[in-house]
């Protein structure tokens, strides 16, 4: 079980959007992470290196500001099984670049740009992700 | 000047995944078990994030170009091929086992988990792979590069 956090989970999507729109504002780009990570190892086609690095150094030390700043302890599971997670990393970065984005590209940006193709990306990965959940946990595991 | 921008921009994006709890896949795979231990929290962290995008992307897209560069960097293809589907599909499967996407498994880098450690790598190759794929071409059943 994990608590029902309406409050701090819409605080924290408030963050990731205002994020999202300031990123637009200075230099025009989508914050889409798979686009932004999936540029980091060569080939390099832009000049945009610099920004990117930049944007996933944030993204890794966000725990450590927060916890050296606000406190409190994070609730933090993630699951032990190394082949599983492998597995599950090697797929998710795969599948988020070969469909042109994930939770944030289309999810969040996409989605509040009325885009089509975002709305089927978001729908198909939703729904593969239920199904998913579902049969590891009531099929298999249950 | 801009990789500092992008950095203080990675940061708020970051904490954002850590307040809301989208930086913990526990959490992450309550929100996708509808029919078991249901948390419904996630549903307000998109709310949140595409409320704030929706209204602010309008303001800034109003406007006639970002603080640097020309122009906006927009997508503008409406159609919708192979690669929209299976690209999406792998994802949402790989997210249902591992309880990761690609920012959240960055953030959770610094919480040091075994799990989380080779994830990232593992994912950083898959999205390499992904592109080189792309990049070159490659004739995958009729799928543009």
């Amino acid at each position: 079980m994990t608590e029902f956090t309406p409050l701090a989970s819409l605080i924290g999507g408030a963050m990731i959007g205002l994020s999202s729109v300031l990123l637009m504002a200075w230099e025009g780009r989508i914050a889409g992470i798979s686009g932004i990570a999936g540029r980091l190892l060569p080939p390099y086609r832009d000049s945009a290196f610099a920004s990117r690095f930049g944007f996933v150094i944030g993204l890794v030390i966000a725990p450590l500001i927060y916890l050296s700043t606000l406190g409190g302890p994070v609730e933090h599971t993630v699951s032990s099984n190394v082949p599983l997670m492998v597995a599950a990393g090697a797929i998710v970065g795969f599948g988020s670049v070969w469909g042109y984005g994930c939770t944030s590209g289309h999810g969040v940006c996409g989605l509040s740009r009325l885009s089509a193709r975002s709305m089927v990306a978001t729908g198909v990965f939703m729904a593969v992700a239920f199904v998913t959940v579902f049969f590891v946990r009531h099929i298999i595991g249950g | 000047m801009s990789f500092l921008v992008n950095l203080g921009l990675g940061l708020l994006f970051g904490l954002g995944l850590v307040i809301s709890g989208m930086a913990n896949p526990a959490k992450v795979l309550n929100f996708l078990d509808l029919f078991g231990t249901w948390d419904p929290s996630l549903a307000f962290v998109m709310g949140g994030a595409v409320i704030v995008a929706f209204f602010g992307y309008r303001l800034v897209l109003s406007r006639g170009s970002p603080v640097v560069g020309e122009t906006f960097h927009l997508p503008n293809r409406n159609d919708i091929d192979h690669r929209l589907i299976v690209g999406p599909a792998l994802f949402g499967f790989g997210w249902g086992l591992g309880g990761f996407c690609p920012g959240p498994a960055l953030t959770a880098l610094s919480f040091g988990e075994i799990g989380t450690l080779v994830f990232v790598p593992a994912m950083i190759v898959g999205m390499w792979a992904a592109r080189l794929l792309s990049d070159g071409n490659l004739s995958l059943a009729g799928v543009r590069g």
